[in-house]
This record gives C-alpha cells, sequence and structure tokens, in this order.
C-alpha cells in the first residue's frame, strides 16, 4: 500500500438535517475552490415503473426541465448558466438526479429552482408531447441507429431476472411514451416527486449556518406529502444458467456479456465491498486477469471490461444487482471459447485466491480512482448524496477508500467463488449486419 | 397550469463573485530540450501527469502511413522495453495508483495518467524507460496491430465516426488533418521495426511538454525530473502539421447509411485560433448559436420543434487550424427541416445582432466554465498542456477571461459574418439517402456518397 490508511477517509465534514416536510439536507462544506454543487435525489428511478409505462421516470427527468411554477420554459437553463454554472439531471436504476455546478456567487440561485420545481414543475400538454419528441430521438442516438446500443444494459436484464422491475426497458418503448399523458405526469410526480422521497444535498465552497437558512427559506414551503412505499427490487437468486442471443445488424463484430448475482450492495455491504474490488481485480488496466487472459495470452478479445450496477457505479444501486464482464471479440473466435477463458480466470481466484500484492496494487488504483472523483466538487457532493440515498450514510462516501483497503484476499476469493458458470446469464450479440 | 411568466424580483441576485485562484505555475526548460511546467495545487492527495509530443504528420503523401503507424505505436509503447514486460509496466503503474493512456490526434501524441504522490519518481523512471527503451516485441506488436484493425473497424459502423471523417475529407482535401481514422490495409501493414524508427525519429525532447499538477513540490519535482529524464536526449526537431488549405465548400454531401432512423447533420469551417484577437468573439458568437442549452440552435429544433435531442456548436483548436462545427443528429423525417432550421439560425447570427441579455449569459458562462473546468487537478493539467503545446502560457488564460468580459455586440456580429456565415461552412448528412435526399434537395445541390468503408 503506497498511502498511509489514515489517509484514506477524506476529511469533508458532512452536516445534515430535516425539514418538516421531510426533505433530507445534507451540507458538505469544503471552500478550496470558489465552486458549490446542488443536487436533488428523487428516490425513484427506471426500476419504479409500472408495466405500460416503460421509460417514464427518465421522460419525467426531461419534464422537470420545462419551468414550473415561477420559472417559464428555457429559463431554468438560462438562470444556471447566465450564473456561470452547469446543469443536468440523470435517471437511474434506483433514483433519479438533478445537479447544477456553479460558482460559489450563484448558490441560492440554484437552490430557488430546485425548490420551485420540488413544489411545481410546468407539466402541460404542449411540453409533454415535445419532450416525449425528444426522448425519441435521444433513444435513437444512444441505442437505434448505433450498433451496440442496448448492449448489454437494456438486453442483459430480461435474461438475468425475473420481476418486471428489474427486466424491462428502463428507456422506454416508444408505444409506451407516446401514449403518456400529462395525467401520467402528474400522478407519477404526486407519488414520487414528495420532499419526504428525495435528498437534497450541497456541496462546496459554503457557510454551513448560512446555507440552512437559504435551504429553510426556499424549501419550507414545499408542502408535505407522504412518501410511496419502497419498490420490491429484490429477487430471489438465479439457480439456472440462462442464455440469450440478440442481433445486431449494426455492428461489425460480435459481443458477449455475462451476468452473475452478487450480494447485496446496502444490506450486506462488507461482503459486496469484496465484489467490487474482484471486478477491478478482473477487468481494470494491462495487469488486470482478463485484460492479460483475453486481449494478450489468448488473443480472444479486442476489449473487454467488468462491472457492478447496469451504470457502471457499484455504490448507487440497491439488490438485486449484477457483476457484467462483457467482451467484444473478432467474429472467427467463438463465443464458448471467450465464455471458458472467462469462467477460467474467475475459477482460478475462486481455488487459488488473490496474492496480497496483487491486491495492494488494485487497491491502490482503485483508491486513486476515488480520489479522482472526489476532487470535482460536483462528483464529491453527487458522490455523498448517492451515500445518503442509497445507504442512509453520507459519509460512506468519504469512506470508501478506507473500507476497500481493509478488504482481505479471502473476502476477494469468497466473491470468486459466488461468480458460478451455473448461475450466469449469459448475452449474445451476433452481428448479422455488413460492416457499415 | 398556465405557462408562468419569469418574475425577476422572486429570483434570487447573485452575490459577490469569489476570487478563482490563480494556479502557481513552475516552467522549465531542461537542458535535452523538455518544457516542464510543475502546478502545486491543495485537493485530493493525486498528481496528474500528462506528456505531449508532436507528433503530426511530416507531409502530406506521408499521412496515411504515418496515421496507421501512429494507431499502433500508441498501445505499442506500453508492450515492453529493454528491462521490463508488458505485464511489468502494467503493474508497477498500478502499484501507484496509475493506469498509463497513450493517445495520439493529427498533432501530437499524449501520455496521460494520474498518480498517487508518492509514486511519482518512480512513474516518471518508467516513463523514461518507455521514451528510451522501448522495444516494440514482434509478439505482442503483432497481437496489438490485430486488435487496431478490429477497433478501427466498430469505429467506423458508428455513425458519428462516419459523419466525422466525410466532414474532415471534405474540408482538409490533401491535408493531413483529413486523416481521420487509417485504414485497416495500411495499419495491417505496420511492422515492428517501423514503429522502432517512427519511435526514434518523432519521440523527441525537444518541442515536448511534460505537465505534473497536483499534490506535489515544485523543487522537488524539478529535480525528480531532471534526474529521471535526463537520459532522454534524442536529436532532432518537432514537426508541425503544414497551414491547413482554404477550401471553397462544394454542395452538401450526403453520407448514404442504408435504413439509418437518423440523420447525422454536420457543418464545419475555419475559425479564429487562440491568439487570434476575434476568437473571444468568435466563441461567444457560437455560444450565442449552439453552444449550450440556452442558445437559439437548442431552442428552436430541441425544445420548441422537437427534431433532435443534443444539437450543438463548437469551436476547437489544431495546431494548423481552429474549426466551427456544428453537430446534430436528427430523425430521418425531418432532417431537410433540421437543416433549414440550423441554416436559418446560422445566417440570423451573420446578419443581425444579438440582444444584450444573449450576450452576458454566453459571457458568463464561458468565464463560469473555465474556471470549472479548471477546479480539478486533472481539469488543470489537460488545459495546461494543450496551452503550453500549443506555445502559450498559463497567461492566456487570464487574458482570454479579459477579453471575453469585454467584447460588444458589435464585433460578436462582426465574427459571425465572417465566420458563421453558412455560405462559408462545408455541409455533410449521413443518413439514408432514398428516404432524406429530396427534402435536402430543396434547400441546395445534394451529392450523394457511400461510406468511406464501403469505397476503396
Amino acid at each position: 500500500m503506497t498511502a498511509a490508511q489514515g489517509d484514506l477517509v477524506l476529511r469533508h465534514p458532512v452536516e445534515r438535517f430535516t425539514l418538516d416536510n421531510g426533505l433530507r439536507v445534507v451540507l458538505a462544506p469544503d471552500r478550496s475552490v470558489p465552486v458549490v454543487a446542488v443536487s436533488v435525489f428523487y428516490d425513484v428511478g427506471m426500476r419504479s415503473e409500472p408495466p405500460g409505462r416503460t421509460g417514464f421516470a427518465h421522460l419525467f427527468e426531461h419534464m422537470m426541465f420545462q419551468g414550473s411554477a415561477n420559472v417559464p420554459k428555457m429559463e431554468h437553463a438560462r438562470l444556471v448558466q447566465a450564473a456561470g454554472g452547469t446543469f443536468n439531471g440523470s435517471t437511474h436504476q434506483d433514483y433519479t438526479n438533478y445537479f447544477q455546478a456553479l460558482p460559489a456567487e450563484a448558490l441560492e440561485r440554484a437552490i430557488f429552482l430546485e425548490a420551485d420545481r420540488m413544489a411545481a414543475p410546468a407539466i402541460t400538454e404542449e411540453n409533454l408531447r415535445n419532450q416525449i419528441d425528444v426522448v425519441k430521438e435521444e433513444i435513437r442516438v444512444n441505442v437505434l441507429n448505433r450498433p451496440y446500443g442496448a448492449f448489454p444494459w437494456l438486453q442483459l436484464p430480461p435474461i438475468a431476472f425475473e420481476s418486471f422491475a428489474n427486466t424491462h426497458d428502463g428507456y422506454g418503448s416508444f408505444v409506451d411514451l407516446e401514449s403518456s399523458t400529462v395525467e401520467d405526469a402528474t400522478d407519477f410526480f404526486s407519488r414520487y416527486y414528495a420532499p419526504a422521497n428525495a435528498v437534497l444535498c450541497i456541496g462546496g465552497d459554503l457557510d454551513v449556518a448560512e446555507t440552512e437558512a437559504l435551504v429553510r427559506r426556499w424549501f419550507d414551503q414545499v408542502p408535505a406529502r407522504p412518501a410511496p412505499p419502497a419498490p420490491a427490487v429484490g429477487e430471489p437468486s438465479p439457480t439456472t444458467v440462462r442464455r440469450g442471443v440478440v442481433e445486431d445488424r449494426l455492428a461489425p463484430a460480435p459481443a458477449v456479456a455475462i451476468g452473475w448475482r452478487v450480494p447485496d450492495p446496502v444490506g450486506d455491504l462488507d461482503t459486496y465491498l469484496g465484489t467490487v474490488l474482484l471486478a477491478e481485480l478482473l477487468s481494470e488496466g494491462d495487469a488486470s486477469r482478463l485484460e492479460r487472459r483475453l486481449l494478450h495470452t489468448d488473443r480472444l478479445a479486442v476489449a473487454q471490461s467488468s462491472y457492478l450496477g447496469l451504470f457502471g457505479d457499484p455504490f448507487d444501486v440497491r439488490d438485486a444487482t449484477l457483476l457484467v464482464s462483457q467482451v467484444h471479440h473478432p467474429a472467427d473466435v467463438p463465443v464458448d471459447r471467450v465464455l471458458a477463458a472467462v469462467h477460467e480466470e474467475v475459477d482460478k481466484v475462486a481455488t487459488d485466491g488473490v496474492p496480497a500484492d496483487e491486491l495492494a496494487r488494485v487497491t491502490a488504483r482503485t483508491e486513486a480512482q476515488l480520489l479522482q472523483q472526489a476532487d470535482s466538487v460536483l462528483g464529491r457532493t453527487l458522490g455523498f448524496a448517492s451515500a445518503e440515498l442509497i445507504h442512509g450514510r453520507a459519509e460512506l462516501a468519504g469512506e470508501l477508500a478506507a473500507r476497500l483497503a481493509a478488504v482481505t484476499p479471502e473476502q476477494v476469493q469468497t466473491a470468486a467463488r459466488g461468480l458460478s458458470p451455473d448461475t450466469a446469464a449469459i448475452l449474445e450479440l451476433r452481428a448479422t449486419g455488413a460492416a457499415r | 397550469m398556465s405557462a408562468p411568466v419569469l418574475d425577476l424580483s422572486l429570483v434570487p441576485p447573485l452575490g459577490e463573485p469569489r476570487p478563482t485562484p490563480v494556479p502557481e505555475v513552475h516552467r522549465t526548460t531542461m537542458p535535452n530540450g523538455l518544457q516542464l511546467v510543475v502546478v502545486p495545487r491543495p485537493g485530493v492527495p493525486l498528481v496528474e501527469l500528462r506528456l505531449r509530443v508532436p507528433f503530426a504528420a511530416s507531409a502530406p503523401r506521408q499521412a496515411a502511413v504515418h496515421a496507421a503507424r501512429t494507431s499502433v505505436l500508441t498501445g505499442g509503447l506500453l508492450l515492453g522495453t529493454a528491462g521490463r514486460d508488458q505485464l511489468e509496466i502494467a503493474q508497477l503503474l498500478q502499484t501507484h495508483g496509475g493506469e498509463l493512456s497513450v493517445s495520439a490526434d493529427a498533432d501530437r501524441m499524449l501520455l496521460s495518467t494520474t498518480l498517487l504522490p508518492g509514486g511519482l519518481r518512480p512513474v516518471l523512471d518508467l516513463v523514461a524507460e518507455l521514451l528510451t527503451a522501448a522495444t516494440y516485441p514482434a509478439g505482442p506488436v503483432d497481437a496489438e496491430r490485430s486488435r487496431v484493425v478490429e477497433r478501427i473497424g466498430i469505429a467506423r459502423s458508428q455513425p458519428g465516426v462516419i459523419a466525422r471523417s466525410a466532414l474532415a475529407a471534405r474540408r482538409y482535401g490533401a491535408h493531413p488533418y483529413a486523416q481521420q481514422l487509417p485504414a485497416a490495409e495500411l495499419v495491417a501493414a505496420v511492422t515492428p521495426a517501423a514503429l522502432r524508427k517512427l519511435h526514434r525519429d518523432r519521440v523527441l525532447p525537444a518541442g515536448s511538454t511534460l505537465v505534473l499538477v497536483g499534490d506535489v513540490d515544485p523543487v522537488a519535482a524539478t529535480d525528480a525530473v531532471g534526474t529521471a529524464l535526463a537520459g532522454w536526449v534524442a536529436e532532432g526537431k518537432a514537426v508541425s502539421a503544414a497551414p491547413v488549405p482554404t477550401l471553397v465548400p462544394g454542395p452538401l454531401e450526403l453520407v448514404h447509411r442504408s435504413g439509418a432512423v437518423q440523420s447525422n447533420v454536420r457543418l464545419g469551417g475555419p475559425a479564429p485560433g487562440r491568439t487570434d484577437p476575434q476568437l473571444p468573439a468568435v466563441r461567444l458568437a457560437s455560444m450565442v448559436f449552439g453552444g449550450y442549452f440556452s442558445s437559439r440552435l437548442v431552442e428552436n429544433i430541441r425544445e420548441r420543434r422537437g427534431y433532435t435531442y443534443s444539437p450543438r456548436s463548437s469551436v476547437e483548436h489544431l495546431m494548423a487550424g481552429s474549426s466551427f462545427t456544428v453537430e446534430a443528429d436528427v430523425a430521418t423525417g425531418v432532417t431537410g427541416p433540421a437543416l433549414l432550421e440550423t441554416v436559418y439560425e446560422l445566417g440570423r447570427m451573420a446578419l443581425t445582432p444579438v440582444t444584450e441579455a444573449e450576450l452576458d449569459s454566453a459571457r458568463r458562462y464561458l468565464l463560469g466554465t473555465m474556471a470549472l473546468g479548471t477546479s480539478t487537478h486533472a481539469g488543470l493539467a489537460s488545459t495546461l498542456s494543450a496551452l503550453f503545446g500549443a506555445g502559450l502560457g498559463a497567461e492566456w488564460l487570464a487574458e482570454h477571461q479579459r477579453a471575453l468580459a469585454t467584447v460588444p455586440v458589435a464585433e460578436v456580429t462582426e465574427a459571425a459574418r465572417r465566420w458563421l456565415a453558412p455560405a462559408g461552412l462545408t455541409a455533410v448528412v449521413v443518413g439514408d439517402a432514398e428516404e432524406v435526399a429530396d427534402q435536402l434537395r430543396v434547400l441546395g445541390p445534394v451529392e450523394v456518397t457511400a461510406p468511406a468503408a464501403e469505397q476503396a
């Protein structure tokens, strides 16, 4: 280990309080650069969608940028950007977030904007029709008009899981999107966008007492509504191997993804941390097991990666979730050779364990990546917010490097024993189009 | 719900701006000619390393082969040295939290990594070893070459890559900048001997820049670089690209992509360089037109008409020429209307003045995002690497910010007239010609072509 253990806990203090309407607030001051980040995380994601409304969480995210009670359409963007700030939102499996990074002097403006749309977004027929069109173009750009667009994040879940929450297309079918109504949107807002179902997290160049007063000034007026019950997203672990094939007429070469169910990221965090380092050991960089075996030794593949959660962040998902290994391989390499090599490499870890020096290197690299993410005010703030929403403790984001440094080789070996070839979900992508 | 009206009295005013810290830049020219830039800054305990080596093709007729060799050399550099094999190189970096990425574009090769502060000296020693003793071993090079060929095939299947390649070919003609992705057959012919020669000829300290940002002590870091890289003493001068030609835009090129459910619309033309006094005005004009969400193009073809998800414009710099470009991926059925609105908004920029409010918003956004972009070790390191590599210094940032703060509306209009006028831009659309050719012909002449991969 190159950094002393004591250096691994990020020393950002975290203050928290809850408003009368139930909004949880986390403040993470750090005055080294004159930048603040303001984020609101709502506890509703793609896995909360009911049948017939696939893609609605994401469509609704777009609706939150269409103006609100006191802010006309386009003005949300103008008020942030004309203050020298940036903004965005994103829809995940278990949450939807909205955030701004701005010069510190724009803090109150961002708080006002988030409070205004938490109280009353402008859900109109015209805005809804417009954003359905925009979302369809987003899906065309990212999925339909490009090779590997749905691979594997939309194509693997139907093979790996059983429940509608886990298997459906979170980007949404065009049929569901087009049939969405204003009433659906107002119901969705009323059910899921209650202050008691959200976390407001503000980080960066701020004074805690002043910021608390600003938060109360603007968010206290948002009316209280009960938080919805948590959606049931867990499901029993699989007991068989499942295989599926998709054809991609735009892809010039095949690919394969293997998904294994992993321990509960929240309820069983200690075990899960072993899985986090296993994914890094398998796939991060030229020294990793799968890079060496698949690319360099056996020359079976052109690219490989392994990660936890469909979006690649191991700490922002709840159970049920997967470790995914994906491999792009030349057409003349049979997929079963690729699969056999992956299983063999996992089995080596499960059988022989991990040398301590190798694990120390993997941990050092993982630490550096966590630090790099925490170097930006926005990255740090989003980390605190998702840790508060998913794990109930913002502080966890600052402790992760130290927690990972304490993971033993035995924990990683145990994690590898969970990746059995007999319970894997395997998605084969066949390239059926000519190269174009 | 009735449409709200913005009541500005309700919007909290901005507070007093707080001063942005000025980076403490320590600049040294080492005896071998390497330029070293060290910037200590508070923040996380990491160091960001960027080594930029000039790597332009020396002449147009060499460009295709140079691009092919470079595409293998970037991965090949990490395949072994006199003292270490590929795995040992990767393990050493990993020990110190790093992973070296080696990339190249038409101007330069860039070695880039993050690392834990204690690893500075061993990582510098390793970098020195790569620079002076990379071996390009035959077996691993053969494997790397096959991977590059496969990856080029995958890249060429992406519509965005097809569009970018077509626009570059059209804009740059015989200039090496026309070369986006190397031809697979040229890559397949690259030998270890050719890589060793390219390395010997082009991986030179003269003209190269090493940037270290973060948890570093400037004196100790300068000493460490001096010792570690003292042995990098190759002879030779850096090669930069020749000036780009001034080509008159031809008719719109429609690259046929059968069955495409979207069309990738691209327009591009020259722009002022980093030291041109018109640059601040053009950057501001580009912002107002399509550079950010609050722009005219986004309001028109996304938020009003729903033709597209993320239309955008930008100003980008290469050593021998800068560019203004417009991009929009639009539904096939509205390709003509989307191009019409884009050209309309460009024409409006060129012919009529922007409002003071539009200009003020663009100005604040550019200043704010420059501050955000340089508020991390990694962001500052990449920004400084580009600036020093272009022969400028850190003071360019402050000078550019001062200029942005004062450009008046009239200068923005003048700049837009010269650089954003649609008549001066080259246009390319990638899409299903059977669906969109007739729509596009309404607006002017159209030349239909096949994607580059199918031409050859």
